[in-house]
């Protein structure tokens, strides 16, 4: 039975212990590590997981950032919005009138004046796109271990998303 | 203004401003954030109610506001579990094949399926899976033998280390084929209702695929911003993103997210489990109820 030890994908439990690998399913592609190439392998991997966890952090510090610079200038532009008690309803912009950007040309235009809500809607843009992003970055990380079966997979997804927008009419 | 008297949030010349709705859904998407990092659902388990009931707000805003919160969520959480090693990448991008494609192909059968099949269906199956997490509360071991051929072509298993136990654990990933089945479906009704992604997703890998618990719980955290993501563009052109509601609930849920991934390390699979159990109970018995009495 392939044991994972043997290749390298457990970075925390020496490979001494491992009982050889066969290579049951890709059987001609597997064989089995020499301890520097596991050694080498679970390096790559651990590379791997840390790329996509800081992509994935700086879209969210990026975000977030920009969510808040924007929320400023809404109230900041807006005085009826700030006080605590008032006559101002929060209903008036959460209703289903509202106007607020949402196609590209209008959120340029909103950026362009410097609009508060234009930009919370690019920082929720760059929220939205972090994931597409974690994707590409998957792409170049299966190209990067030489694991081509998880790497047709991954272009795959990438593929479906960026359709998703392009169906959405984006 | 007589129109707003009439509703609840004015009373006496005085009304809830954007600053108090603001703050206040900031904090209760905090809540959001840690309990949809915490059991891999993502935050709009918490904020579709919530904005709907609590605040009044149109539906179709309530859902645009969820997408949001499911991928605030996963970012926020999976940036901290991936570091810790808790998510399998792996069988988490390889299940993406089966969501992606079934967020697309749900945005061409809204038009065929109606709402309240797909509520009374989905919350049947959201009860099935409720009643099967149950059953395997007790189960701890995971599985060390794969005869699965996909699994093991694609090396889709794996091992972490888990801090309540202190000790790394390694598993062996099973039911593919019914995984990627699932995963389907999920993909498909989170693009029809906008909501359900992860309550699917969790017993599909908990369940079907023997994963362990909280590995299934980090590995649907990781996925279900990508499942979302394939439907947000729609969502953004059909102006369901209102800036006011969506920002307190990302910056909120962003920082409840960062605090959900600290705990689910520390807690036991058996936790895990039961908390998913209460609010998968919750979420079928709301989507039966909208299903039979709309």
């Amino acid at each position: 039975m392939t044991d994972m030890h043997a290749e390298g994908r457990s970075s925390r439990q020496p490979p001494s212990d491992a009982p050889p690998s066969e290579g049951l399913a890709r059987s001609g592609q597997r064989r089995q590590l020499t301890p520097e190439e596991a050694a080498q392998m679970e390096e790559k991997i651990r590379k791997v997981e840390l790329a996509i966890s800081l992509v994935l952090r700086i879209g969210v510090v990026v975000s977030v950032a920009v969510i808040s610079v924007g929320l400023g200038l809404m109230f900041a532009h807006h005085g009826s919005y700030v006080p605590i008690r008032g006559h101002f309803s929060y209903r008036k912009l959460t209703s289903r009138s509202t106007p607020f950007p949402h196609t590209f040309s209008a959120l340029g235009r909103a950026l362009a004046r410097g609009e508060g809500r234009g930009i919370v809607v690019l920082g929720v843009l760059i929220l939205i796109l972090t994931p597409v992003l974690r994707v590409a970055v998957g792409v170049l990380s299966f190209i990067y271990e030489k694991d081509p079966p998880m790497t047709i997979v991954t272009l795959y997804v990438l593929a479906v998303l960026i359709g998703s927008f392009f169906l959405a009419g984006v | 203004m007589r129109e707003l008297q009439r509703t609840t949030d004015c009373s006496y010349n005085t009304c809830v401003t954007p600053l108090d709705f603001v703050v206040s859904l900031a904090l209760i998407s905090v809540a959001a954030g840690v309990l949809g990092s915490l059991i891999g659902l993502g935050g709009g388990v918490v904020i579709v109610p919530v904005l709907t009931l609590l605040y009044h707000v149109d539906i179709r805003l309530a859902i645009g506001a969820s997408i949001v919160s499911v991928i605030a969520t996963s970012s926020g959480a999976a940036a901290a579990y991936v570091r810790e090693r808790m998510t399998n990448l792996r069988a988490g991008m390889f299940l993406e094949i089966a969501t992606t494609t079934g967020a697309v192909s749900g945005a061409y059968l809204t038009t065929i399926l109606p709402a309240r099949f797909l509520f009374v269906f989905f919350g049947l199956v959201l009860g099935y899976s409720s009643f099967a997490t149950f059953r395997r509360r007790h189960v701890a071991e995971p599985l060390s033998v794969s005869n699965d051929r996909i699994a093991n072509y694609f090396d889709l298993h794996g091992s972490y280390y888990d801090p309540a136990e202190d000790r790394e654990i390694s598993y062996k990933v099973v039911g593919t084929k019914l995984g990627l089945g699932l995963m389907y479906v999920a993909g498909l009704v989170s693009a029809l209702l906008g909501i359900g992604s992860g309550a699917l997703k969790v017993p599909a890998m908990d369940s079907a695929m023997h994963l362990p618990m909280k590995v299934s719980s980090a590995t649907s955290n990781f996925m279900i911003g990508v499942t979302a993501a394939a439907s947000a563009g729609v969502y953004f052109i059909r102006g369901q993103i209102d800036p006011i509601i969506a920002a307190p609930v990302a910056a909120g849920v962003l920082l409840g997210a960062t605090f959900g991934a600290r705990v689910l390390g520390r807690v036991t699979s058996k936790t895990v489990r039961l908390v998913f159990v209460i609010v998968l109970v919750v979420i079928s018995l709301e989507m039966l109820q909208k299903g039979i009495f709309p």
